[in-house]
């Protein structure tokens, strides 16, 4: 029904407006730039495989110790999914309480400190770290102030 | 019905003793435990800086020792020359943990017209006073500089978002401001201690992880016996004894901050 009372008077039925695309010329061009534009990464990537990560346990460091004790804080499947959460815990308690230990799953106490403990196993954090990183796209800020000791690595070895 | 004046101080008096009284006999000394001061337990940190024996030369080693321990860098002389700064930008940027100053600036609201001959442009060992009633704590408005049990105010780099309520606040001049990438102005890197980022506040930690491990802090260390660091609630402690055995001065006490770097002039 009409309305009582709209622009065009009394009980006046709207004019229907004819239902089209405006300038659809323009509107189609704008579409092909956006599906090109947005699409790019996908077509260009299609059916490209990239590489997983093969993060490497191989250092110097890793190799000095004793096949037995060749074991991280925690498991490596646990440390896998979880290490981004155990060095947030670390941040916390290091900072905030002092607590400078932290007990493993198997009893263990350990240094928790990014660059004096973790670091000086995994000396190669442009292979072990950062290929991850990159592959998921994720940015995590440690390194702005931590040091990776992988400098320290390279000065000893002379190069 | 009404009570004049006189009566109702004399009922005052006697509820005043009948209350005490009463006390005394459900709480025996209890009363005297809550008024009476007693020796606060944990430990406190503090740090007397002894003038008589800290030179110039012995300065510049205390602050050698700490700001390449603790990667500061340094804005005066940058290690590669083609990063040197203006005038203006040296004195602006400059990051300080320890640095020192004359009499005069140091110890504003000391001033009087005659003074003993030797204060005048004596040269101060300064750094962060660790405040009972630290003024920089108070306006971080992130919690990212906190006060620890042991009375070191302590920063979380991790938490300050860079907005300098902090520096206004503090009334020593103990805190500085990152305006750049501070790591290519660090001569040698320590990469047993981090450096910090663009954006960020820092200032002396009274060296909490040296602490941790039971050492000195690097200061101390270096400034062989000029600077006397201890726990202010041992009462066994050096800087208690020397505390005991010697007038001290306080940076600006008047503020309010309760300061805890003594100096022995």
């Amino acid at each position: 029904m009409a309305d009582y009372k709209n622009e065009f008077g009394w009980f006046a039925p709207k004019p229907t407006v004819e239902k089209k695309i405006y300038s659809a010329k323009a509107v189609a061009v704008g579409l092909a730039i956006f599906l090109v534009v947005f699409g790019a990464p996908v077509l260009l990537n299609m059916g490209k495989v990239h590489p997983v990560p093969q993060p490497s346990l191989d250092t110097p460091a890793i190799q000095k110790l004793a096949e037995k004790e060749r074991q991280c804080v925690e498991p490596t499947e646990w440390m896998r999914a979880n290490h981004m959460q155990l060095l947030w815990d670390w941040r916390e308690q290091v900072v905030r309480t002092g607590e400078r230990y932290y007990t493993t799953s198997q009893g263990k106490k350990v240094l928790a400190s990014l660059s004096n403990n973790c670091m000086e196993c995994h000396t190669n954090k442009s292979q072990f770290c950062d290929q991850c990183h990159n592959y998921v796209a994720v940015a995590p800020n440690c390194w702005g102030c931590h040091l990776p000791k992988e400098q320290k690595v390279a000065q000893a070895e002379g190069k | 019905m009404g009570i004049n004046r006189r009566d109702f101080l004399k009922l005052a008096g006697l509820l005043g003793l009948g209350g005490k009284a009463a006390f005394e006999l459900v709480l025996p000394g209890e009363v005297e435990a809550a008024v009476a001061k007693t020796e606060a337990a944990g430990t406190r940190w503090a740090l007397v800086v002894d003038m008589r024996k800290l030179t110039d030369k012995v300065a510049a080693r205390c602050i050698e020792a700490c700001h390449t321990l603790h990667n500061v860098p340094n804005f005066q002389e940058p290690p590669d020359p083609k990063l040197a700064l203006s005038e203006d930008l040296k004195n602006r940027w400059q990051i300080k943990w320890i640095w020192t100053d004359i009499y005069e600036h140091a110890f504003v609201g000391f001033e009087q017209d005659h003074k003993w001959e030797k204060l005048q442009g004596m040269n101060f060992l300064l750094l962060c006073n660790h405040c009972d009633n630290p003024p920089c704590v108070r306006v971080c408005p992130t919690k990212a500089t906190y006060r620890r049990p042991d009375g070191i105010v302590m920063m979380d780099m991790h938490r300050c978002i860079g907005c300098r309520f902090c520096m206004a606040g503090c009334p020593y001049a103990a805190r500085s401001f990152n305006w750049r990438d501070p790591r290519p102005y660090i001569a040698r890197i320590n990469p047993d201690y981090p450096t910090r980022e663009i954006g960020v506040v820092e200032k002396c930690l009274l060296c909490e992880e040296r602490l941790a491990l039971g050492q000195q802090p690097a200061c101390v260390e270096a400034s062989g016996g000029a600077l006397i660091f201890g726990n202010l609630n041992d009462a066994g402690s050096p800087v208690r004894a020397a505390l005991r055995a010697h007038y001290t001065i306080r940076r600006k006490p008047h503020l309010g901050t309760n300061p805890q770097v003594y100096y022995i002039v």
